[in-house]
């Protein structure tokens, strides 16, 4: 069906295109002109700072970043507590929501409103840091899993999640004598792999982009995660990768492009697996704006 | 109900009658269920419910070296200074500051840009729009203010390059009272447009198309069609967003502001989390900044519930 348009809708169809054109420019902008510059030569980046592709493209920032122990070992300190805190995230959360799951369990309704009151209020920064340091946890990557093992909200979703299951799975296999645990691992799992996709994702980039908790429970250096190291880098320091030791005083390249490296290294991850992000948090997303 | 009789009937495996102790014979039954939240409900007390026995630190004088016990009772001393002082209204002006700008500025825009998005025909388009303009979101805090940093420092920054180049002067942005607002706010519109219109363009799809037909059979244009349907159609979404937005009021976030915060532009910027940073963990003042915090909460919490009564008196769903 061809709809005759006034001329009014196609200058207002010209215009919504041109604005979101640029709504999308001035998105990625900022981050493309770091990625150009960090593989730019110095020269360039003087005469021509607002490019997006570089003339001469030089890997002497990358070489200089990843000569020295810090970044690497960063790097390698954030991959381990994501992988080891998404582990115990998906364990521990998922191991709650199915007994949740049962409307007829003894005791559920006293537990959700025990679980959902976490979510209004809570003993704060200090208490916490009190508990974690009491618990001798200061300085290890324990810290950075223990503490938020369980996302409150995310334990709801995936109860509600297991809860559009059929229950007549489970009645069958009751029937066949299978108890709870074996339901649990060899049914509900298996057949809740896209949810488990979804909560994997949101609690990996938790983990990856998470400040907060290493800026308070990790002094040591040598064991912070990429985040904490890249605010050293870019914002403390005055120069170089924030490990004066380090500090190699035959290299002449400006702190301005380690900086810039350093961001677009510790981003990387995250633009990897950007195709899956985008597909299941919004999935994710609108799960949880529906009630349940 | 039907599995447990049949298991009653031919014998279940804890030997407890259903009929004379129907709980107990349940509790067996679920043995496996029970088992199974051990690990959560031990998080849940130790992790979560655990530090809220940290408040009552608030009525202590805590000293580390004579511990929780130890520690002697003030009573409100700790309120009482706080609120004598000129930090709380400080705090309570920038916290209220930031998010009445936030609300002001930067809650409309997604609504804006999922309606243009909306009238957007070609879909690989409306496509590559949403795709791009999701990215900023996946990014922490510690880069987007990384790049801020990078971009507008006066030290060759790129905005202070072009400034000086179209024959302005250098503005510290990073440095100042004065830009200390309009930077968060800039970056939490960089991070959190696209992102934000995710769940209006849902609500967007949910429209019955007969709609649109029927109002274009009577000839009416698409702004009459924006203004009569898709409007109306999203009104709910709106209303239940910022009611969200309007419980979290005090909730600044601590990585973004901590991270633009510094000696220049603290007068402006130091809101309670970063507060209760600064003076719990940076100078020790333990039992003081539990004070405060408790006292964020406990407005936080009134707020949540204020908000939830109003959705709910308007004729539109709660959160809860």
């Amino acid at each position: 069906m061809k709809i005759k348009r006034h001329p009014g809708e196609i200058l207002f169809d010209c215009i919504n295109y041109l604005f979101l054109f640029l709504f999308a420019v001035i998105t990625l902008f900022p981050f493309l002109n770091i990625i150009a510059c960090s593989f730019a030569t110095t020269q360039e980046i003087l005469t021509n700072p607002l490019m997006l592709f570089p003339k001469e493209i030089t890997l002497e920032t990358y070489k200089y970043i990843f000569s020295t122990p810090t970044l690497v070992r960063s790097l390698g300190n954030s991959v381990f507590i994501t992988l080891a805190g998404t582990a115990v995230n998906i364990a521990m959360t998922t191991i709650m929501a199915y007994p949740l799951a049962h409307k007829n369990l003894i005791g559920r309704k006293y537990l959700m409103l025990g679980i959902t009151f976490t979510m209004l209020f809570g003993g704060g920064m200090i208490p916490s840091y009190l508990l974690v340091k009491s618990l001798h946890l200061l300085d290890s990557y324990w810290a950075l899993v223990l503490p938020g093992a369980i996302g409150t909200f995310n334990l709801i979703l995936v109860k509600n999640s297991f809860q559009q299951l059929p229950d007549s799975l489970e009645e069958s296999a009751k029937i066949d004598g299978a108890n709870d645990l074996f339901i649990f691992s060899k049914i509900v799992l298996p057949l809740s792999l896209p949810t488990l996709a979804t909560f994997t994702l949101f609690y990996a980039v938790g983990h990856w982009n998470s400040f907060m908790q290493p800026l308070l429970y990790i002094n040591d250096s040598t064991k912070w995660p990429v985040q904490v190291l890249l605010r050293q880098i870019v914002m403390l320091s005055q120069g170089g990768l924030g490990d004066s030791e380090m500090l190699d005083p035959s290299v002449v390249l400006p702190a301005q492009t380690i900086k810039m490296a350093s961001i677009v290294v510790s981003t990387t991850p995250i633009l990897l697996v950007y195709p899956f992000l985008q597909k299941y948090f919004v999935k994710g997303v609108l799960v949880g704006s529906i009630k349940g | 109900m039907s599995i447990r009789q049949q298991f009653a009937k031919t014998g279940s495996p804890g030997s407890v009658s259903p009929k004379k102790h129907p709980i107990l014979h349940r509790l067996i039954m679920d043995r496996w269920l029970y088992i199974m939240l051990t690990p959560g409900v031990i998080y849940f007390l130790l992790f979560k419910y655990g530090p809220m026995w940290g408040i009552l630190l608030a009525f202590k004088n805590y000293q580390p070296f004579l511990g929780f016990f130890g520690s002697e009772w003030v009573g409100l001393e700790h309120f009482e200074r706080f609120f004598s002082g000129k930090t709380f209204w400080m705090l309570f002006r920038n916290t209220l500051s930031i998010s009445a700008l936030n609300i002001l500025l930067c809650f409309p825009l997604p609504i804006l840009v999922a309606l243009l998005l909306n009238e957007v025909q070609v879909s690989w388009y409306k496509r590559m729009v949403q795709t791009v303009s999701y990215v900023p979101h996946f990014m922490s805090w510690v880069v987007v203010a990384s790049m801020t940093y990078i971009l507008f420092t006066t030290e060759n920054g790129l905005v202070n390059n072009v400034i000086k180049a179209l024959g302005g002067k250098e503005v510290n942005f990073l440095m100042s009272e004065r830009w200390f607002l309009p930077m968060i706010i800039g970056q939490n519109i960089w991070k959190g447009t696209g992102w934000g219109t995710i769940i209006y363009l849902a609500a967007l799809t949910g429209v019955d198309s007969q709609l649109y037909e029927a109002a274009r059979i009577d000839g009416a244009s698409r702004l009459r069609q924006a203004i009569s349907i898709t409007l109306p159609s999203i009104r709910p979404t709106v209303v239940t967003m910022l009611i969200l937005k309007l419980g979290d009021v005090l909730d600044t976030g601590f990585d973004q502001i901590y991270l633009m915060l510094n000696a220049m532009n603290r007068n402006v910027g130091e809101v309670f989390d970063t507060y209760v940073y600064t003076t719990g963990i940076g100078q020790g003042q333990f039992s003081y900044s539990i004070a405060v915090n408790l006292f964020k909460s406990l407005v936080g919490l009134i707020l949540v519930f204020t908000a939830n009564a109003i959705a709910q008196k308007l004729g539109e769903e709660g959160i809860f």
